[in-house]
């Protein structure tokens, strides 16, 4: 049984009266010990997407499919087991979460705070010791449980919410955006931190980036997704190094390979913007943006098809393996 | 201090042994923010100052931009001295202007496009044809036909459209330096691309020239004619970005190319800590606690231990080629 699974999940959103796609039949799975990448640019879904694993959406959104927590459906749980299975089952690092601590407390006290609503009745120094084993894991110093927040940098921070989201040994651990604010230096610390923890607790991780060479290096699976649904996913190193669809190629040649004399004087972006939810354009959702486009992309819907291990939703996908050499040339414009 | 090689003009922007300090909390002592920086930015050149976090690349671009006051050494712009006189300065910040790096901050919601990119000429009392002036520069940033835009709000834009608004902002008054603090970093990766190929299109048809602030050494190889790398207030390394980013010969430079993730097949040296603190900098070579040269005892073989712990590192010549501050280099 895979520890989490996404059964043609989609979310719509209630806007002014109308319904809007966010997330449209995603079906995916992680195993225990296992990495997955969500790569996708702002607006394509990919926060609601896992915001269905622990049931974080408001209100107004509505959720179809199944998600399954080790085969449990989450949609079908009582409030009362939602919140058991929260940190102790699956858990959350927040993009920007370093911003999220208390500013007016010790970090030991905010990393024992789950612990204690779990447990109730954990005494003080079971929590302590429970505080320093998991600063332990994620390499801080145990004496670091007396800070606070702002005599702590931002990577420290990031590595007390990591360690937060570990407190109640969930299987789960869902990070979003974790290293987007950090310096390159740090950022491959918690990088290398997230992979060593995948291993070492056999945890199943869900890890969101816009950037596609940092689930490429971390991740052992990648999925990139473009306005709600897949459009591209397999083996990590695939997906970065020999792209299918013509996106995931776009969004991987935005990173360019340092040395490489391609990406020299030759930045590679994707002109336009992505489509509004509610506005999608019709057969292939990226056709208005395709640099490799063509008339029958407007009007037939790509089915999303598996080959090997790989899964692809583009009409020309057996045409052209790599088309990277041809979106790098992009034009720029809006 | 520096011995320039003699350049036919003068280079755009110049520091000149710069440092810049600022006084410490409590019982802190003196932050050496920029602690003796020579660099110059040559006319339609794009130079990128790279390091992390805390040392010091913004406030040598802020003291650039004359910002920022130095505590020693002067800045230089076209090959004269930076003069602090307030008329002075508004006339040279209309010649250098700034992008900063989140374009939501940056831009008043409450202000139109119009209004954004129009503030520049009011500030410089423009006596032309302000309309003709800002679909200008939205147009050559990109935002075609720019009258489609006078009106719009920032929220009505996507982020990439907006990060476009600032630089028109910046366009408008026909600047000759723009100084770029992570233009790119809070952009999605698909429109970051987009920004950069205006950047690099403006050098080209207008000769601009580009200091461009980041930490992203992807950015440096995508745009960059040299690249500047700067460590706890000092450049530890500088020179053409193909010879520095292909065959960095400082162990810091090494370093960060290592983490950068899309470089695959590198062994990744990732430095234990955090860039230590510009109040107390240690003594020798300034990245000695952290190198990995002394750490692995390679240091020791080449016989320059001692000269690491030390032993100081002159400040880097301005001269066109590729050098580094390290006992390292050459010695082994």
């Amino acid at each position: 049984m895979a520890l989490l699974e996404f059964d043609d999940v989609s979310v719509t959103y209630r806007s002014h009266g109308t319904d809007v796609p966010a997330v449209r039949g995603v079906s995916l799975a992680v195993q225990a010990g296992e990495s997955l990448g969500i790569a996708g640019e702002s607006g394509c879904g990919k926060s609601t997407l896992v915001g269905t694993v622990l049931r974080l959406l408001p209100k107004s959104a509505k959720v179809g499919g199944r998600v399954l927590l080790e085969g449990e459906d989450v949609n079908e749980m009582t409030w009362g087991r939602v919140r058991a299975v929260r940190w102790a089952e699956a858990s959350v690092v927040f993009q920007g979460a370093m911003h999220a601590l208390n500013p007016v407390q010790r970090v030991g006290d905010q990393i024992a705070e789950p612990i204690v609503l779990h447990s109730p009745g954990t005494s003080d120094k079971a929590a302590k010791k429970r505080v320093s084993e998991l600063l332990e894991q994620v390499g801080l110093p145990a004496d670091r449980a007396d800070s606070y927040p702002h005599q702590l940098s931002g990577g420290q921070k990031q590595r007390i919410m990591i360690a937060m989201a570990l407190a109640c040994s969930p299987k789960l651990l869902i990070a979003d955006e974790p290293t987007t604010a950090l310096d390159v230096m740090v950022q491959a610390q918690v990088l290398d931190l997230l992979t060593s923890l995948v291993r070492e607790l056999n945890l199943g991780l869900v890890f969101i980036s816009h950037d596609l060479s940092v689930l490429a290096t971390t991740c052992d699976r990648v999925a990139v997704m473009y306005a709600g649904q897949i459009v591209e996913e397999g083996p990590a190193s695939q997906v970065f190094d020999v792209p299918r669809h013509p996106y995931a190629a776009a969004l991987a040649g935005a990173f360019p390979r340092v040395g490489d004399p391609r990406f020299r004087y030759a930045p590679a972006g994707l002109p336009g913007d992505p489509p509004f939810p509610g506005e999608l354009p019709g057969g292939c959702d990226f056709h208005p943006r395709c640099p490799v486009s063509i008339e029958r992309c407007a009007t037939d819907v790509p089915p999303l098809l598996t080959v090997g291990d790989h899964r692809v939703a583009c009409l020309r996908a057996d045409e052209r393996l790599n088309l990277l050499a041809l979106t790098s040339e992009g034009e720029v414009g809006v | 201090m520096s011995e320039s090689v003699p350049i036919v003009a003068p280079p755009a922007l110049e520091a000149r042994g710069v440092s810049v300090t600022f006084s410490g909390r409590g019982s802190r002592g003196l932050a050496r923010a920029v602690d003796g920086v020579d660099l110059a930015l040559e006319a339609g050149q794009i130079v990128a100052l790279v390091g992390e976090s805390g040392c010091g690349k913004t406030t040598l671009a802020r003291t650039l931009m004359g910002l920022e006051r130095p505590s020693s050494g002067e800045v230089l712009a076209g090959g004269v001295a930076l003069s602090y006189a307030s008329r002075d300065l508004t006339a040279f910040r209309k010649r250098v202007q700034l992008v900063l790096q989140d374009p939501t901050g940056a831009l008043n919601p409450r202000h139109s496009v119009y209004e954004a990119v129009a503030e520049g000429l009011r500030i410089h009392k423009y006596s032309g044809d302000e309309r003709a002036k800002v679909a200008d520069a939205l147009g050559r940033a990109g935002l075609r036909p720019p009258e489609r835009f006078f009106l719009r709000y920032p929220h009505e834009l996507s982020g990439g459209q907006r990060q476009r608004v600032v630089i028109a902002g910046a366009l408008v008054l026909d600047p000759d330096v723009i100084v770029a603090d992570e233009p790119v970093s809070s952009l999605d990766a698909s429109v970051r691309g987009e920004i950069l190929a205006l950047l690099l299109r403006l050098r080209d048809e207008l000769g601009l020239s580009l200091l461009v602030v980041t930490h992203d050494l992807g950015l440096a190889w995508n745009i960059a004619d040299r690249v500047a790398v700067m460590y706890l207030g000092r450049i530890v390394e500088e020179g053409p970005t193909e010879e520095v980013l292909s065959a960095p010969q400082h162990p810091y430079t090494q370093a960060l190319l290592s983490v950068v993730p899309e470089i695959a097949g590198m062994k990744e040296i990732v430095l234990a800590g955090e860039p230590p603190d510009p109040t107390r900098i240690p003594a020798g070579c300034r990245f000695h606690p952290r190198c990995p040269v002394v750490a692995s005892g390679e240091a020791a073989r080449l016989g320059i231990e001692q000269a690491c712990r030390t032993q100081p590192l002159p400040v880097l010549p301005l001269g066109g080629g590729h050098a580094a501050a390290c006992h390292a280099v050459g010695s082994g």
